[in-house]
């Protein structure tokens, strides 16, 4: 008898002594519908990827790939048109890289802050306000970043070289906007870390500090890389935020005071027009639409795997 | 912390110093947050609330400035809703109710399922716009950019926060329930249906309203699918072309003020009043929470 080692659902799902003697149909067909919808999310995993995949085929059936993944000019709407996507990645990746400045370090205090020393009370503060900047729309973000952040907060420490559309306050912005993330998963797991951990290392004479950064942290590591791998995913997949503040002109250079064009911010731009399907602006939309997809499908693979691991370990 | 740093402090006052140093950092930092949201909401509140009435909400959209309103977004983005919950609440729930209640997590294939959502919930939002201009929009479902196609997206976009959320309110279930439901003679569907369900339905509520609430204000698979910007009047079916709420407002950011029309109150009040739906929003869903939760 393996009772204690079969998982509820599965003892559930067989438990032969329960089970009628006669065939029910009608059960039947409900787990048919039920697999049905099951079936949808994976159905949807397929017409991203083949939407995707074909458009881009036929896209590259007109632009040579080493031209797409290695040019440094992206200007396919203009005459002559050229179609080096390094400049959208590089403005993608700095504007990200600012926002992982300001969210890891800000998430990780908050998730430390919150796990190991905040009371109860103030916890119950904290965190909803931390789950309602989560909840604000991003589009809002945009405004706050072009209106007032960029105006009055740039400007007034770096004067009028900063442009009005520039990369480094929609990378703020966004390290902002994915401080909760970071801090929640980071949270999560450090609060799963066993008591007996903390417990132990203070019995032999470590001080709080010590227990926090040496036994917690480690502990907890996997679901913190998780987090931060996950933050950097949904800073890369942002687009209003960029839209609206960045200025939506690719730059091959690294200024962050000058206005910039991401991967998203190109597709929203070029697809707010409404272009013919088939025209070859319509095609450069899936190929960077695979880019981003790809980039940021190995990121959420990478944070799925960590945080398995730390739910492992402890449950 | 006073427990512990009583019996092992005492020794190195210096050590302690070192801790409330660190205590501090950690509070600046979440005050650098909290002190963020708070401007951002007052420089909304600032911008907008002057804008923001009955006028704003009753009139159309318009060149001039003084005149726009938000009706025609408004009653887009109730219609978007409504698709989306129509779609999610079903597939999510019966998506849920498979992966806790039938699937066997050892095999490959419900394995596959459980990381597919996990991604799909990460997957950046404008990559389902492209999938809806791709499958509903054109290609083989061609609906045009209408509600339906819209209300879809979003939806797609949403399920796996749905998913996720009921599978934890099914999860919460104890298994006695079930059991002793099937020792008296029901079916696995009559167990669900009669004993699970009910028990999980705040849960599964709580979940759909936090799922909407996302999609209430998602702008960019909206705008790649094709949503119209300038549009003067109300969604009246599924066929209808529409405009949103988030839609609306980033038109008017992006459009260029000047001494005669400055748009950027009308941004802050469109802001102030999608704002003030997901409070609404979220106060229910919190209400639910609190009220109908079962503990065990």
């Amino acid at each position: 008898m393996e009772a204690g080692a079969t998982a509820a659902a599965k003892s559930r799902a067989e438990a032969p002594s329960l089970r009628a003697a006669r065939r029910r149909w009608g059960e039947d067909l409900i787990k048919a519908f039920l697999i049905l919808a099951a079936f949808i999310s994976i159905l949807t995993t397929t017409g991203i990827v083949v939407s995707l995949v074909g458009e881009t085929i036929s896209f590259f059936g007109e632009v040579g790939v080493g031209d797409y993944l290695f040019g440094t000019e992206w200007s396919p709407l203009f005459e002559p048109a050229s179609f080096g996507v390094l400049p959208l990645v590089l403005g993608t990746f700095l504007i990200s890289a600012v926002a992982m400045l300001v969210a890891v370090p800000l998430g990780l205090a908050a998730a430390i802050y919150l796990s190991e020393y905040a009371h109860p009370r103030v916890r119950k503060i904290i965190k909803p306000i931390l789950e309602l900047l989560a909840g604000v729309p991003t589009i809002v973000f945009g405004y706050f970043a072009l209106t007032f952040f960029t105006p009055e907060v740039l400007r007034g420490l770096f004067g009028s070289d900063v442009a009005i559309f520039n990369g480094i306050s929609a990378g703020i912005i966004i390290g902002f906007l994915i401080v909760p993330t970071v801090a929640s998963i980071s949270e999560d797991s450090m609060s799963a870390v066993p008591q007996s951990l903390r417990e132990g290392a203070f019995g032999l004479g470590a001080a709080k500090l010590q227990v926090t950064m040496r036994v917690v942290f480690p502990a907890a590591l996997s679901g913190i890389v998780a987090s931060v791998v996950l933050g950097f995913s949904r800073a890369v997949g942002e687009t209003m935020v960029v839209v609206i503040a960045a200025g939506l002109q690719p730059q091959w250079g690294l200024n962050l005071f000058k206005a910039m064009e991401t991967m998203t911010a190109f597709i929203a731009a070029t697809g707010k027009g409404d272009i013919p399907t088939g025209s070859i602006e319509y095609k450069t939309i899936f190929a960077v639409g695979t880019t981003l997809f790809v980039i940021t499908l190995i990121m959420n693979l990478i944070s799925i795997r960590f945080v398995r691991k730390y739910r492992q370990v402890y449950e | 912390m006073s427990a512990h740093s009583g019996a092992v402090g005492k020794a190195s006052a210096g050590r302690r110093g070192k801790d409330r140093g660190f205590q501090l950092g950690l509070l600046f930092c979440v005050a650098v947050s909290v002190v963020l949201l708070a401007v951002l909401l007052v420089d909304v509140v600032a911008d907008g609330v002057g804008r923001l009435s009955w006028d704003f909400i009753s009139s159309f959209t318009s060149i001039s400035a003084d005149q726009a309103g938000i009706q025609a977004a408004l009653w887009g983005t109730i219609w978007l809703m409504g698709v989306c919950a129509a779609f999610i609440v079903p597939v999510g729930v019966a998506t849920a109710i498979y992966l806790e209640e039938y699937a066997d997590s050892t095999k490959w294939w419900n394995r596959l399922i459980e990381v597919n959502i996990q991604n799909l919930a990460a997957v950046p939002s404008i990559v389902y716009g492209i999938l809806g201009l791709a499958f509903l929009v054109r290609g083989p479902l061609s609906l045009g950019n209408v509600v339906l196609a819209g209300g879809l997206t979003l939806g797609l976009l949403v399920l796996p926060v749905v998913i996720i959320a009921g599978r934890e309110a099914i999860r919460a279930v104890p298994p006695s329930i079930r059991e002793g439901s099937m020792a008296l003679g029901a079916t696995q569907w009559q167990t669900i249906w009669r004993q699970v369900l009910p028990a999980s339905i705040p849960g599964i509520a709580t979940g759909v309203i936090l799922a909407l609430s996302r999609a209430i204000g998602e702008t960019a698979p909206l705008i790649v699918i094709g949503a119209v910007t300038v549009i003067a009047f109300n969604p009246t079916g599924l066929d209808s072309p529409f405009t949103a709420m988030p839609i609306q407002i980033f038109d008017w950011i992006s459009r260029p003020s000047n001494d005669v029309n400055d748009y950027r109150p009308l941004a802050a009040a469109g802001i102030l009043l999608l704002m003030i739906l997901l409070v609404a929003m979220n106060s229910v869903a919190i209400w639910l929470r609190n009220r109908y939760e079962q503990k065990w």
